[in-house]
């Protein structure tokens, strides 16, 4: 077998223990390709566990700048022996197995088809710490000494950001650049060159690269969200613990020191959404970052807020469900169910966005959307997007931008004697007018209630005020449509009666499959909706082919389910494509599922791998 | 309940507050509740104390869940915004309220069922966070509104209308608001108007996690014999602790006429003045040990303590925890709360 030799174009997949520190080593692997400007997109592939479980880092390399999972890998950093035998296997043929050589391991513990690479790790730690911890966490730097040089990962890139981690800890720079050279020494001397190499490009340019999590908490930052609630739940936990150091940095009154924000981690999610709930009523922005089961928490008062018409901000960071389902694994399997949360006839607004650039965009326009539409948002990301890092544009933000605080009447208009009923649709928008608590002496109180209530919000049992009400929040839905995210259309090069449409964490794998489709005369027009209720565009789009392949990470086809509900369209014509194990969706996949579905006679090539 | 509407004028020579409202002025709707039901004594001890300490009724929010009890911010404060969220959560949604903007008077009315039962958690967690609320509960040991059912209030042995005996011990959510923090505890019975209009007026003006458990009949399932949330049975067994006054900030405090040792006075955060008249054995309200000691002693006894049983004036609240800045925060707009693009493009160049 032929080693694999490939420039800025291959996946390295390190296995380690959790807990082990490897974390930060594998991420400044990652970083160190992005400084040479060679375009990467990592993933962490960890358990439900904090230490001992084996966790996984994957890092694809792409020239060309796809973003999305490959599947497979073509170099093995193997540092936990519990997992050695499924990760040396899944190794590609003719790919290089690098592994610690300190302890002598069977022959039949190796493979034929790839090349094996032994650097003595644990030997040369032992030799140079004493301290435990020293000799593990150094063990991971050494390591990345050793494939900087095979790979031609340039030293003085991993010195600067090395150097920029420990900047003004000078005892910490030094030892881990020691261990850098140590693992340099020992590959210069002692290994052959591979055929993996990184070459200096200028393929980055402006991007950031960040993850979604972080993303949307500084999206409600600088959305002036003022109050956050949550309930710690994988894999959500960091957006909120994102947003509580933003605003340490970002929201204290200079002059006093003192917090323009307030962050509760309450006791389940029922209090999360009850105190966001409370707030978005009394006028502060507000938001809760969760995932499935807490929306499953979240239902009553969801419905809630949507029947009394409160802005309410609501974070998904989907995983794998029903149930506790797969905590650490990526779905977009809550999608018909945020559509429709709560018990009676419910319809929210939901945002998909596809990396952490939209995840601080929508976060930002959620409040907005909330706001004006008085009624709960929620943002759908996902554990692809928002536990891993991701290279995105930069965040940018209009100085001009204003909030859109939506219809409230101030206590200037009641005494100018702005007539004023809760629920009446005054602009023939279904948008009714709302007043906080304490603006007024005499004017714009009123009673807020979960039951039904007349258009002056008096409680009201009659069966046509509450038709009128219902009536009333549906078009308040219909208006909607017009003030979300509109979809983003990519057109073949050549008329095709095909499409497709994707949303969310889906994006960068769609983008590569469309274009290896296309190279295999494959021609799929691509419609990537970015906000429920669909915009009248997404229609058009499905009127305009014969077959729509929807492609989307769930077993049921939620999003196809929703496009059938809203436009009424023949089902046949709307072809799923559901990827639903838990890891994020490839291109490889879509090419496969849509090149078969289109009888493309070359398939086996494909499924092969070699495409995409 | 009756379906008379209530007159919307008042009598010219109707006395005015200081802030120029009547009394007429901090009332609601007309109840829908029963004739007699103790929850309407206490939406009248609520319009007094509000009246009395010259509130104005537009900064108060009343915030409620769901039962009989919660119906009530409907009939008192018809100026104020109300909420009538859903059953159990008035906690968390009021806690996001006075997040939201720190300057108004929060009252959260909630039952035993809805407290006790279903909101138990969000009960607990709001009072040990220190919310600066008011939050009254109309205990009555039974649920009304599904006619009948024991709450988880009713005592061991008591009996329900039917005679079905309550076997399950009593939640005390007094002794848990002691054991919880609340920085001011209370008991009061509705049909004890002169005890709980100043134990209200005291937990109004006081800053933190005020709770008022107020004994509350139904005269529609619990009043009977065997029950021992009854008008006779809780008339029979109340224990009062002390006779409180409560003095307004504003009031001149005069040289005390009381021999030494039987007035505590409690000077609170607002300036007004809690005088308290000892019952000869009573204990230090400033004790929280204290305090949960005899709650335990008089219930060992039979008795049901009401009165002022703890307070602590300089308590912290949730504001103080969180360290926020001293303004509503709805009032906040994008010069306070947008870093701008400069910061953007510095957070931009950081994640490169």
């Amino acid at each position: 077998m032929k080693p694999i030799e490939a420039v800025n174009d291959f996946v390295v997949k390190f296995a380690n223990v959790n807990g082990s520190g490897s974390a930060s080593a594998n991420e400044l692997f990652a970083k160190c390709i992005l400084r040479m400007g060679v375009p990467v997109s990592p993933r962490n592939i960890f358990p439900s566990n904090i230490q001992g479980l084996p966790t996984w880092y994957e890092v694809r390399v792409s020239e060309a700048g796809w973003l999305g999972r490959r599947g497979g890998y073509d170099l093995l950093v193997a540092m936990n022996p519990q997992t050695w035998d499924e990760d040396v296997a899944g190794l590609a043929p003719g790919g290089y197995l690098f592994y610690d050589n300190s302890k002598p391991l069977a022959k039949s513990k190796f493979r034929d088809d790839v090349s094996v690479i032994g650097v003595p790790l644990t030997d040369i730690a032992n030799q140079t710490w004493d301290d435990a911890r020293q000799r593990q966490l150094f063990k991971n730097i050494m390591y990345l000494g050793a494939l900087s040089v095979l790979l031609g990962i340039e030293r003085d890139v991993i010195v600067q950001l090395i150097g920029e981690q420990y900047k003004g800890k000078q005892a910490l720079l030094e030892p881990n650049v020691h261990a850098l050279d140590l693992g340099r020494g020992y590959a210069e001397q002692q290994l052959q060159p591979i055929g993996l190499k990184i070459e200096r490009r200028d393929n980055v340019g402006d991007r950031i690269f960040v993850d979604g999590n972080s993303a949307a908490a500084l999206g409600m930052v600088y959305g002036g969200a003022t109050v956050c609630a949550w309930y710690p739940i994988t894999p959500s936990s960091s957006l909120a613990e994102a947003f509580q150091k933003y605003c340490a940095k970002l929201r204290v009154d200079p002059e006093t020191g003192k917090h323009r924000y307030a962050i509760v981690q309450a006791e389940d999610e029922i209090a999360s959404i009850g105190i966001v709930t409370g707030a978005g009523w009394n006028g502060a922005r507000a938001f809760t970052a969760t995932s499935g089961p807490g929306i499953s928490l979240m239902n009553e008062i969801i419905g809630l807020a949507y029947f009394a018409e409160i802005p309410v901000t609501i974070v998904d960071v989907q995983r794998g469900g029903p149930s506790t389902g797969m905590p650490t694994r990526t779905q977009q399997s809550d999608v018909a169910f945020c559509a429709h949360a709560s018990h009676g006839d419910t319809s929210h607004v939901l945002l998909f966005p596809e990396d952490p650039h939209e995840c601080f965009e929508f976060a930002a326009t959620a409040l907005d959307l909330a706001d004006r539409l008085q009624t709960p948002v929620f943002v759908m990301s996902d554990l692809d997007i928002g536990m891993n890092h991701r290279l995105c544009k930069p965040f940018e933000w209009d100085e001009s931008r204003r909030y859109d605080r939506g219809k409230v009447l101030t206590a200037e208009q009641l005494e100018a004697g702005v007539p004023f009923g809760r629920y009446r649709d005054v602009d023939g928008d279904g948008i009714p007018y709302r007043t906080w608590p304490g603006t007024h002496p005499t004017r714009g109180s009123f009673f807020t209630r979960g039951t039904s209530k007349n258009a002056d919000a008096r409680y009201s049992e009659n069966g046509e005020d509450y038709i009128e009400n219902m009536r009333r929040l549906q078009r308040k839905f219909e208006t909607a449509r017009s003030l979300l995210p509109q979809p983003v259309v990519h057109e073949a090069p050549h008329s095709t009666r095909h499409g497709a449409i994707y949303f969310g964490s889906t994006s960068p794998s769609m983008a590569e499959a469309i274009v290896k489709l296309d190279a295999d005369g494959v021609h799929v027009d691509a419609l990537r909706v970015r906000g429920y209720p669909f915009a009248d565009s997404v229609r058009e789009f499905i009127d305009a082919h014969d077959t729509v392949f929807v492609v989307e990470q769930n077993r049921d086809a939620q999003l196809r389910s929703l496009l059938i509900e809203q436009f009424e369209v023949d089902p046949a014509r709307l072809v799923p494509v559901l990827h639903y194990d838990g890891t994020p969706i490839t291109a490889r996949f879509i090419a496969r599922v849509i090149g078969e579905r289109m009888g493309v006679a070359d398939v086996t090539r494909m499924r092969s791998g070699k495409v995409a | 309940m009756t379906y008379l509407p209530k007159p919307k004028l008042h009598h010219p020579s109707l006395q005015k507050n200081r802030v120029g409202f009547t009394r007429r002025d901090y009332e609601g709707a007309i109840s829908t509740l029963c004739a007699g039901c103790g929850h309407d004594s206490i939406s009248a001890a609520i319009i007094q104390a509000c009246w009395e300490l010259d509130i104005e009724p537009h900064r108060v929010a009343k915030l409620s869940g769901i039962g009989c009890s919660s119906k009530t911010p409907t009939y008192f404060l018809g100026q104020s915004h109300g909420f009538n969220t859903v059953h159990g959560r008035m906690p968390s949604v009021l806690t996001g309220a006075n997040l939201a903007n720190r300057e108004l008077l929060y009252l959260g009315v909630s039952g035993d069922g809805d407290s006790a039962s279903i909101g138990i958690g969000q009960f607990v967690h709001a009072i040990r966070r220190g919310v600066d609320m008011v939050y009254i509960v109309e205990n009555n040991g039974v649920y009304g509104l599904t006619k009948g059912q024991f709450s988880a209030t009713a005592d061991q042995g008591s009996k329900s209308k039917k005679g079905a005996v309550n076997t399950d011990a009593p939640v005390d959510m007094v002794g848990m608001a002691l054991q919880l923090g609340a920085s001011f505890v209370a008991r009061g019975f509705s049909g004890d108007k002169q005890q709980l209009v100043p134990i209200l007026k005291a937990a109004m003006t006081h800053t933190g996690a005020a709770f008022v458990d107020v004994i509350s009949p139904c005269v529609a399932f619990n009043n009977h014999p065997g029950s021992t949330k009854s008008y006779d049975y809780v008339r029979e067994h109340n224990h009062a602790l002390c006779r409180m006054d409560f003095i307004p900030p504003r009031v001149e405090i005069t040289v005390d006429s009381h021999p030494p040792g039987e007035v505590r006075e409690v000077r609170q955060h607002d300036g007004s003045m809690l005088r308290l008249r000892k019952l000869p054995d009573s204990h230090d309200t400033g004790d929280r040990v204290a305090a949960m000691n005899y709650l335990h002693e008089c219930q060992a006894r039979g008795e049901i303590v009401t009165g002022l049983l703890y307070v602590d004036p300089e308590a912290p609240d949730l504001h103080a925890h969180l360290d926020t800045a001293p303004v509503a925060f709805n009032r906040l707009a994008e010069p306070e709360l947008c870093p701008g693009a400069a910061a953007l493009a510095r957070i931009n160049a950081g994640l490169r």
